[in-house]
């Protein structure tokens, strides 16, 4: 089987015969092997870019970032897998920036084509697209990509060290390597060498091939493995960005323009400057930093300074945005995904069911406030350490900040406090740079307050999406689903690499076009809004958008044809995705569906297949003397093979709570171009009291074997809908505006 | 200024001004940053301390008002040496991005020492200051009834 060294050869080999023509990019750059950018130290030897041997056991270094979606211990057991580890001498880095940790998993997420139908064909598709998260040095955390990036990846890591460190011990015994057996973190034969007594001698000896395991053999993989950095959460001892600790060390705090991208006309530090503790203000062009000896005096002065705001380019409160969004209706659609039969003549027979549904921006609001450490050094150097998605676009922004070259810019990524997409823009790192700039040879730790958090976010696009259906025999025959709303994707992009994708802007309509429903009329539009408000990835990005689009108003269809919404959709997708449909079956039963309602209790159900992973949810909602209660949500998904079921079982409940946050009491507004909400008081999420009781049930079915799914984002799709789905079910109104706290009112 | 604090049984001395919180005072003043910031307005918990045995929001206390015995999440327990809260927290594998787990663990301490063995309602009660935006909730409550078993197991 394959090495990554002959991957990359055979990726050469497809795209030159038949793709590379005319592509802007050199052939040769596929070829290419990345070089290791780890070096050696005393007691600790690099095998390649993801294996280091230590003397009391290995690190892996992970190629993808931890932000509490458990993908550092996933990818240790996949390396683990392979070399012979025991559990115990295991510990996971994240990597410095670097091509050779670029994520092939996001060839995935580059076809317009739904996943669905992807997810059936041979894992082999898409060698040629394999090569552009290489060449575009995509090191980057998203779109739940790391441990379908990882999977071939990291065991051929473990393979590749286990081999050389056999050859090493081969060679001093004299004998083949074939002989020679490895566990526990030792090779034997003969005689017992430990990993560490071989690592330098077997550094020259990585082979070219290497074959991997069986899967019958794993003995981690598939299995609920302890997570690495679950001791360390425990005990406070984790080192988040926040808690860089150096010597000498200052404490900064921003204030930036809160109109969005406007400058910053004047402002008056002498307030701030007399605050005992307060060392500098430091004008940053749209927005001032304060220096102090510690964060909080920090926080205390930036509310001192005068300043005067120059304006943003963007409407001035939400209700004219979202006429903005709404005019995007009238222009041609930006994209036609899904077009199948012709839904134009079968909604002409009449009897057309039609909605609308609004939804408003969304705020990432990780517990963990963005914050970044810079030390400008006296070379002109810097060392910056940042928890992010991209180091090597971080990287290269500080960079280009500071005007100096990349390879003056040391990055570190400590783990993350949450990101849920909020943490891809490298704008803390740039300003945590450019403060430190101001102080040479002084670190420096930038820490934004909740309400910067908050107000300078890069938002959930709010959207607008009108839908058509109709029914024949209390069956669907056609829908017309078309969602207007600014493109997440073009105004990050835009912002992060300097232009817009060509091409239709799939993550307006996912969620809606991609979804396996056999209609035999489907058509799904995506209107784009120009609309500047900063925008960027939410979890689950447009899933989160047009899931409760399309699962609203598949409920009001079934509802119009007077069918169970959950027979209805099985009936819809039973001959188009089986192991979707399998799901609805399983909620089904889970939930005791079929049984009696209890009175004064309502149930929805909603599904969404996302990430290569389709989940369908079923939420239970109670009336009580002192509002609607959350009870009980059952979850059932497949993401094909799941590497470790007790880390999907956690992302699958802790997306659908995030989806559940947002749908009850989620909304991020705007007034005088600013946005409204300061802090958690106006943006609260659920609590203790307030979620539901969760039962998951982990299927594996789909896809061939090795299709992974995603389980970091996909159970945050169907959590809007399903609760929508239930309170019309208790209440019989209809919700068509998030969020739900708007219409109904909720314990609390 | 300067100011003395008693800390998981150590006096600990801070030169900051009196009127900064409790929480700053441990992370910029003592570099001991297993408390967390989090929002500021004591509305997510994630910088609670014990004072006393109460669980209190260190974001709200200001330091020259921090005269009590404070216990923090590095003296609840040690990696080599774990409280029966932190064992039951890494039994149940809580943690996601773990950030808001040493308010949630300290609050869940306060609730144990008051109440050995909470109902799912006093869990509720307790817990509810404490927000996890990784929506970790459900294992922390099995967590909190794993570790009053514990508890009462000896």
């Amino acid at each position: 089987m394959a090495s990554w060294k002959t991957i990359t050869r055979r990726s050469f080999i497809v795209l030159g015969a038949s793709v590379v023509g005319g592509a802007a990019f050199g052939a040769y750059k596929v070829a290419e092997v990345p070089a290791n950018p780890l070096v050696p130290v005393p007691g600790s030897t690099p095998l390649n870019p993801w294996v280091i041997i230590n003397a009391d056991g290995i690190t892996v270094i992970a190629p993808r970032a931890e932000m509490g979606q458990g993908i550092s211990t996933t990818l240790a057991a996949l390396v683990s897998e392979e070399l012979d580890v025991a559990w115990e001498q295991v510990r996971v880095l994240h990597g410095p920036p670097a091509q050779a940790y670029y994520n092939a998993g996001f060839v995935e997420r580059m076809s317009n084509e739904p996943d669905y139908q992807l997810s059936l064909r041979e894992n082999s598709h898409n060698a040629i697209l394999a090569a552009v998260p290489k060449i575009f040095s995509l090191q980057m955390t998203g779109g739940s990509t790391g441990a379908i990036g990882g999977f071939v990846q990291m065991r051929l890591a473990g393979a590749g060290a286990r081999e050389a460190l056999k050859a090493a011990a081969a060679r001093r015994l004299g004998v083949l390597p074939e002989t020679l057996k490895t566990e526990g973190g030792k090779v034997i034969g003969e005689q017992t060498f430990t990993y560490a007594e071989l690592a330098a001698e077997a550094v020259s000896l990585v082979p070219d091939d290497v074959s991997l395991r069986d899967p019958s053999t794993w003995r981690y993989v598939g299995r609920a493995m302890p997570r690495l950095d679950m001791v360390a959460k425990a005990t406070g001892t984790e080192t988040f960005g926040i808690d860089i600790i150096l010597p000498g060390m200052k404490f900064a705090t921003v204030r930036m323009n809160p109109r969005r991208g406007g400058a910053m006309t004047s402002f008056d530090p002498a307030a701030a400057l007399a605050l005992p503790g307060v060392d500098q203000v430091v004008g940053l062009g749209n927005g001032i930093a304060l220096i102090a000896n510690n964060t909080w005096t920090a926080m205390q002065a930036a509310q001192l300074v005068d300043v005067q705001w120059g304006d943003a380019d963007y409407p001035a409160d939400t209700a004219a945005m979202m006429s903005r969004i709404e005019a995007a209706f009238t222009t041609e659609p930006d994209s036609r995904l899904r077009d199948d039969g012709d839904v134009e003549v079968e909604l002409a027979k009449g009897d057309v069911v039609e909605a609308e549904y609004r939804i408003p921006f969304l705020a990432h609001a990780s517990m963990e406030p963005l914050n970044a450490t810079a030390w400008v050094k006296p070379d002109g150097a810097v060392e910056v350490w940042c928890g992010n998605q991209a180091p090597i676009m971080t990287r290269d922004a500080i960079a280009a900040a500071l005007r100096i070259g990349s390879d003056k810019v040391t990055l570190h990524t400590p783990v993350m406090g949450g990101g849920f997409g909020g943490r891809t823009d490298p704008v803390a790192a740039v300003l945590a740079a450019r403060i430190a700039a101001a102080m040479p040879d002084t670190p420096v730790k930038l820490t934004y307050s909740r309400e910067e958090d908050m107000t300078q976010d890069y938002y959930r696009p709010a959207a607008i999406a009108r839908l058509s259906g109709r029914n024949e025999n209390g069956k669907a025959t056609a829908l017309w689903g078309r969602t207007a709303a600014p493109s997440a994707t073009q105004n990050a992009l835009s912002r992060l690499v300097g232009f817009a994708p060509p091409g239709p802007d799939r993550a307006t309509v996912e969620g809606g076009f991609d979804q396996p429903y056999g209609l035999q009329h489907y058509r799904y539009d995506g209107h784009l809004a120009v609309l500047t408000v900063p925008l960027g990835f939410w979890r689950s990005v447009g899933n989160s958008m047009n899931a409760f689009f399309l699962e609203s108003f598949i409920d009001e269809l079934a509802h119009a044809a007077k069918a169970d919404p959950l027979a209805f959709r099985l009936d819809l997708m039973r001959d188009s995705h089986a192991p979707s449909a399998l799901l609805l079956e399983t909620v089904r039963d889970m939930s005791d569906w079929n049984s009696l309602k209890r009175p004064g209790f309502g149930r929805g159900v909603a599904f969404c297949y996302s990430f290569g992973t389709p989940v369908a949810q079923v939420l239970e909602v109670q009336d009580t003397p002192v509002g609607i209660k959350l009870t009980r949500a059952w979850i059932a998904c497949d993401p094909g093979l799941a590497m470790d079921p007790g880390i999907v079982e956690a992302q699958m409940t802790g997306a659908m709570i995030y989806g559940l946050s947002a749908a009850v009491q989620g909304a991020i507004t705007f007034a005088d171009q600013s946005v409204v909400e300061q802090n958690f008081p106006d943006y609260e999420p659920l609590r203790m009291h307030t979620t539901p009781r969760f039962e998951v049930k982990v299927l594996q079915n789909n896809g061939t074997f090795g299709h992974i799914g995603g389980v970091g984002e996909p159970g945050t799709p169907p959590a809007a809908p399903a609760l929508a789905n239930a309170l019309y079910d208790l209440t019989g109104t209809r919700a068509r505006t998030l969020p739900l706290n708007q219409l109904f009112g909720f314990t609390s | 200024m300067s100011f003395t604090l008693s800390v998981n049984g150590a006096l600990r001395q801070v030169d900051l001004p009196g009127d900064v919180p409790l929480l700053w005072a441990l992370r910029d003043g003592l570099a001991m940053t297993g408390t967390k910031f989090g929002c500021g307005v004591a509305a997510c918990g994630a910088c609670t301390v014990l004072i006393d045995g109460e669980a209190v929001r260190s974001c709200q206390v200001p330091l020259a008002d921090a005269t009590g015995k404070i216990t923090t999440i590095e003296g609840l327990g040690q990696p080599g040496a774990l409280a029966p809260v932190q064992v039951a927290w890494v039994k149940h594998q809580v943690a996601q991005c773990g950030y808001c787990q040493s308010g949630q663990i300290m609050q869940a301490a306060a609730l144990l020492a008051q109440i050995p063995d909470p109902s799912d309602q006093d869990i509720d009660e307790a817990m509810q200051g404490n927000l996890c935006r990784c929506g970790t909730y459900p294992r922390i409550r099995a967590a909190i009834h794993e570790a009053a078993q514990m508890i009462k197991a000896g």
